[in-house]
């Protein structure tokens, strides 16, 4: 049974307003904040500033990152789903823990553990300079610590979902002489589409919005390894605030809609389980 | 003796995938976490103890111990006070604005750290929007410590409120019923009835903000004002020894750091374990 909210008494509308106050000083007012600075000098600067040559580099190399980042996290974040809801094995329990670690892990720490490893002093580093490849300060090193970053999101999602479904219906489907790729395709996928996209969009809000790690390892070359969140800082200590507002306006955008898309998920997963457990009363 | 079961008592794996799922996992787990974890150890291992001594004893180092530790305690009380009234009443109270105040909630996770420490510092700074009226007591918050406490407590601020909603909306309103027709007051019920429920939760909830507190970087850095000594946190001074090349003395520190947040996760998830079922950060 749920607790009902319930029409405040004197107290507790005392209690709603302080809430209230909170959440507009923390949340709502650096959101309108934002988008005052970044228009304060006006359209012409605001434009002007958005289709800057470094701005426009690195818009495109965050979406470089992310379209990186996406892919792999997807089949990973599914692939352990599986393995740790629909089997029971030794040191299952020291997989979940370890999928959790980037969460613990302080962000600079991370970048620096990347650097020790792929920089030019690091054993690996040092072997694929020999072969030209260059990791640390260019971009497949912020994509990969960025993979690093955000691979619980994924998994994370879908854990306590697919545990809470069972799995009656994909051994029945076995049973029936479904193929693993049917299997998934039609029982398993449906039942969990929606925590999935919910997933991917956390996971591009994070890659977008990176920055501690990020910052460690690429280096600031202008124009060639800002990220967006970079470029944020570059411009404040260039003292282009209204800069700075403009990309921030960006990224506070895209964490708007991250929020809006967590709403139309989490509604639609809830839609779908609450049809089929109607489904399996008339059933019965 | 059943013909289903094998002789080790396990029964077969039905499903397909077992073999490849786990392979991919460990496979995965190994290059993204163990790898690049393992390369710190190594770095952290060819320290000598008087090196790694000479480094951690660093007076810049110690003050930014300090500095962290402070900040970060009394961000972690403030996110467990308001996470505790936001959380109260979001479950407890029907008011206009609810929906939008619970999604609302979300928004410092969704925020990239750098955007909210720019628009933080620009807010409370001597002539921003809030900081003018503040200036006006004499309390500057941006460039100080209190603008450091400020951006850790927006950063972990659904933690507690995320942890804390599922167990007020399990507490049924029969225990609260029965206190008050025994004669409790409400400041009694809430005190005696209803927080001793909370408490493994609310604990959970507020170690959380502080592990993530101390590891905050994106947000402090733009509000702080870096003064060495005063406001310099260390996930700062890690950034500061790599950007020297100082790659030894940056493992050191970010060996102390990373093994004082597991230590401290390890003691959330002996409370999980003992009071709650799993809860999701």
């Amino acid at each position: 049974m749920k607790y009902v909210p319930q029409p405040p008494s004197r107290s507790g509308k005392l209690l709603i307003g302080t809430g209230v106050a909170v959440v507009v000083l923390l949340l709502i007012l650096p959101l309108i904040y934002i988008l005052f600075a970044a228009f304060s000098k006006g359209w012409e600067t605001f434009t002007s500033n958005l289709l800057d040559k470094d701005m426009l580099a690195a818009i495109k190399l965050t979406l470089v990152v992310v379209l990186f980042t996406i892919p792999v996290n997807l089949v990973f974040g599914v692939m352990i789903a599986w393995c740790v809801t629909r089997f029971n094995f030794w040191g299952r329990r020291i997989l979940v823990a370890m999928i959790d670690a980037p969460y613990a892990i302080s962000p600079v720490v991370a970048g620096l553990c990347y650097l020790l490893l792929y920089g030019s002093q690091g054993w690996l580093g040092s072997w694929l300079g020999q072969h030209g490849i260059q990791i640390v300060f260019a971009w497949p090193g912020i994509v990969l610590v960025t993979i690093f970053i955000t691979s619980p999101y994924v998994a994370r999602e879908l854990i306590p979902l697919m545990e809470s479904q069972g799995k009656e219906e994909e051994e029945a489907a076995v049973l029936l002489g479904a193929n693993s790729w049917k299997l998934f395709w039609n029982i398993t996928l449906p039942g969990i589409k929606w925590a999935l996209l919910y997933g991917v969009v956390l996971t591009t809000a994070r890659a977008v919005g990176e920055f501690g790690s990020v910052s460690v390892i690429s280096g600031f070359i202008r124009g060639q390894t800002n990220t967006l969140p970079l470029q944020v800082q570059l411009l404040q200590q260039d003292y282009n605030t209204v800069g700075a507002f403009t990309a921030s306006l960006l990224l506070a955008s895209m964490a708007l809609l991250t929020l809006i898309l967590k709403i139309i998920f989490e509604g639609l997963q809830n839609f779908q389980r609450r049809q089929s457990q109607a489904q399996a009363e008339k059933r019965n | 003796m059943s013909i289903l079961t094998r002789p080790s008592g396990r029964s077969k794996r039905v499903l397909p995938g077992f073999g490849l799922s786990l392979g991919i996992s460990v496979l995965y787990i190994s290059l993204i976490v163990a790898l690049p974890a393992s390369s710190l150890a190594l770095e952290f291992f060819q320290l000598s103890l008087d090196q790694l001594w000479f480094y951690l004893t660093d007076p810049r180092l110690l003050s930014s111990f300090r500095v962290t530790l402070i900040t970060s305690s009394i961000s972690a009380i403030l996110n467990c006070i308001i996470g505790l009234l936001l959380a109260w009443i979001l479950v407890r109270y029907e008011f206009p604005g609810r929906r939008l105040m619970d999604t609302l909630i979300d928004l410092p996770f969704a925020l990239p750290t750098a955007v909210a420490g720019l628009t933080l510092s620009a807010l409370f700074a001597t002539n921003g929007w809030v900081g003018r009226w503040l200036a006006m007591f004499d309390i500057k918050v941006s460039y100080t410590l209190t603008g450091i406490v400020l951006a850790m407590v927006f950063t972990s601020l659904p933690f507690v409120v995320r942890t804390l909603q599922p167990v007020l909306e399990d507490i049924s309103s029969d225990v609260e019923e029965a206190a008050r027709t025994l004669g409790a007051t409400d400041r009694q019920i809430f005190w005696r009835v209803i927080l001793p429920q909370l408490r493994p939760a609310l604990t959970i909830g507020t170690a959380l903000s502080f592990v993530r507190s101390l590891g905050e970087f994106g947000a402090v850095i733009f509000i702080s004002g870096n003064m060495p000594f005063e406001t310099e946190v260390t996930s700062l001074m890690v950034f500061t020894y790599v950007g020297e090349y100082n790659y030894s003395v940056a493992a050191a520190v970010a060996m102390v750091i990373l093994l004082s947040s597991l230590l401290l996760l390890l003691f959330i998830q002996f409370i999980q374990y003992r009071h709650l079922k799993p809860v999701r950060s």
